[in-house]
């Protein structure tokens, strides 16, 4: 660590490793609630519980990358964060909000929790992923406002770098798209549109320079490689994302309402949103291949490769599954939706967050080569455990999707089986994804323990090269 | 590292990214090409209706345009990898050329538009105003990529020791003059 005030990373990390726990135990809980229907009911409805799980996710994978901005920026930038005391508000009122958000999902009814944050002044409340209070939604809008003024006056007064540029251009993004949250059109196509301005842009567009960026910072430094070289694939990959992602977002508008055009347009598109993806991996391998370092901190090494893997599997190929406007025709809403959802998030977003903690936090407790070897290894359990129950989890889901399908979409009507009756066809798979998941949430435990195992890496552990210009 | 003749004749012009980028690009519009003519086998009547409100004679000036500033600019390049004179004097006379097309395709898009087709009017449409405009603002890209390698040549940034950026910049252009000679007999004659 080369300034002190990267360290105001430190409790976005820690706070995002809670939330994510958080997010997986009611993961655990919608997945028993899948097959034992009335688990935990009145206390934790189905509706609420899933609330929660993908708010939860959210909100800790926006901790997570703006703990990665902290970290990163002041570095890239070569001076100190322009007011650390400015990022420690931040993460006590973001916590603070976050906190009260969810235990407001909780403990009081929806329709109470609307009228008692007086959502009727702007209602913006009651949609999928977006149904936070108006008052959070103001919250983070004002947040992400100060985080940006704070990284921006960093990254302005020292040096320019790509990373740094890509990065504050994808957070600028996830700003502005967030805006649009906050207008609610009666008419149901227009407030589809909008609502997908803010959902399709953030994850297939905005947020896809921020992964780019991070992921780009941990391989100049576990590598070595001359950051010229890193950049120029960054830039490739960064276009191609916006290329595909922007006219791609056209594949959610086959079916609500839009012009005819959209059916072509958001296939084709769509259609070539896994190229990022798969530059990514090639990008990673490559750089990895040419290294002029053999950095001691093998687990940071294994996040930064597995999240371009598994990204382009779950972004890449379980979003071309269903992209076509022929097959989203018969697949739309159904498992195989929720097969790509997890499998895209996990790889994608969960781990390029976790590639940077992996990185990071080490060196902000002390360790600038890493952990210990102990440690790593209890960390790559987790990240193996963790990555393979995800596998299968997808896996499952996709089965069920494909059956679902399958059993209610493709017969014609009459013959076809209604919602419930499909459900009953299906079960079968959703046991088997709980037991994937309950893998899963033991994958997560034995990374969070790999944190209180104590020891580092020595120097003596890494081999350089011939010189690197800058790492 | 010398370069010797043998390796110069394997060596690929411009920078690896790029080419990593201009095949992503020939990918998107290879998919929408393969689209169009699955598109045309279901409904060649639109088509044939269609392709008649065009105007080819636009179409062809255009390709005549782009042809030509593509010529200027391996010109150009060839000039300056011998060091010899008038290279920015070519490329402005490429990005000159090209405006051929990009005056000839506005044209063309207000005269269709003001006749009232647009990219909702039908199948044929959609592909026409999407693929033809897509393609217009790469040749708009590439213009400005061409402006950015005149003005650093005239300011002697370019000397041909270095063909790295003159190299991308042209491999670009390229492409985008590529694309358009397959988009003009497949919307003006074949649809």
């Amino acid at each position: 660590m080369k300034y002190e005030s990267q360290r105001v990373a430190m409790p976005y990390f820690i706070f995002a490793l809670i939330l994510f726990a958080g997010q997986i135990v009611f993961g655990l809980i919608l997945g028993l609630q899948y097959v034992v229907g009335d688990f935990l009911f009145p206390e934790i409805p189905f509706n609420v519980a899933r609330m929660v799980h993908t708010n939860l996710l959210i909100v800790w994978l926006l901790f997570g990358f703006m703990g990665a901005t902290y970290y990163l920026v002041p570095e890239e930038a070569q001076t100190e964060l322009h007011s650390p005391l400015l990022a420690w508000i931040l993460f006590w009122v973001f916590a603070a909000a976050g906190t009260l958000t969810i235990l407001g999902y909780l403990f009081v009814d929806y329709a109470t929790l609307a009228d008692i944050t007086m959502n009727k002044l702007l209602p913006t409340m009651g949609r999928e992923f977006l149904e936070q209070p108006t008052i959070t939604k103001i919250g983070i809008a004002v947040v992400v406002v100060a985080f940006i003024y704070n990284i921006g006056m960093t990254a302005l007064k020292g040096r320019k770098t790509v990373v740094n540029i890509v990065l504050i251009t994808g957070l600028l993004g996830l700003g502005g798209l967030w805006l649009f949250s906050f207008y609610n059109p009666s008419n149901l196509a227009t407030d589809k549109y909008f609502w997908w301005f803010v959902v399709h842009l953030w994850v297939e567009g905005v947020w896809e320079l921020i992964m780019g960026a991070i992921l780009a910072y941990v391989l100049i430094k576990l590598t070595g490689v001359d950051r010229e070289v890193i950049e120029k694939w960054l830039y490739v990959i960064i276009a191609m994302a916006l290329i595909t992602g922007i006219i791609g977002t056209g594949h959610h508008f086959f079916w609500i309402g839009p012009p005819e055009y959209w059916l072509w347009l958001g296939s084709v598109f769509s259609a070539l949103e896994p190229l990022p993806f798969f530059m990514m991996v090639v990008f990673a391998f490559n750089m990895i291949n040419r290294r002029r370092r053999n950095h001691p901190n093998k687990a940071a090494l294994l996040w930064a490769m597995g999240t371009t893997v598994m990204a382009f599997l779950g972004a890449g190929v379980w979003g071309f599954l269903h992209t076509l406007a022929p097959v989203n025709w018969y697949t739309h809403g159904s498992q195989i939706t929720a097969a790509h959802g997890h499998m895209a998030f996990y790889g994608a977003y969960v781990m390029i967050v976790l590639t940077i903690i992996s990185y990071a936090m080490p060196i902000m407790r002390g360790r600038p080569y890493g952990n210990g070897n102990t440690a790593q290894v209890v960390e790559m359990w987790g990240f193996w455990l963790m990555t393979i129950s995800m596998v299968f989890i997808t896996l499952f889901l996709t089965a069920a999707g494909v059956l679902q399908v399958w059993l209610q979409r493709i017969p014609e009507s009459g013959e076809a089986l209604s919602f419930m009756a499909g459900q009953d066809q299906i079960a079968i798979f959703y046991w088997m994804r709980f037991v994937a998941g309950a893998f899963f949430m033991a994958g997560l435990v034995v990374y969070l323990g790999s944190f209180f195992i104590k020891g580092e890496a020595s120097p003596a552990e890494e081999v350089r090269g011939p010189a690197t210009a800058d790492a | 590292m010398e370069i010797t003749t043998n390796e110069r004749s394997r060596h690929l012009p411009g920078d690896l990214a790029v080419w990593f980028f201009i095949f992503a690009e020939l990918a998107v519009f290879g998919i929408l090409f393969i689209g169009f003519g699955v598109a045309r086998s279901l409904d060649p009547d639109t088509f044939a209706t269609g392709r008649e409100a065009l105007h080819p004679w636009t179409g062809l000036i255009n390709t005549f345009g782009l042809i030509t500033a593509s010529y200027l600019v391996a010109v150009s390049v060839h000039r300056l990898r011998h060091r010899q004179t008038r290279v920015a004097l070519l490329l402005w006379g490429a990005i000159a050329a090209s405006s051929i097309y990009t005056f000839g395709k506005l044209w063309e898009y207000v005269e269709l538009y003001g006749s009232g087709y647009n990219l909702g009017t039908d199948t044929f449409f959609m592909f026409y105003f999407f693929l033809t405009f897509f393609h217009f603002m790469h040749v708009v890209l590439g213009q400005i990529i061409l402006v950015v390698l005149a003005v650093k040549v005239r300011n002697g940034d370019y000397n041909g020791d270095d063909m790295n950026g003159m190299e991308s910049g042209a491999s670009y252009w390229h492409m985008v003059d590529l694309v358009w000679l397959v988009l003009f007999p497949m919307l003006y004659v074949l649809a």
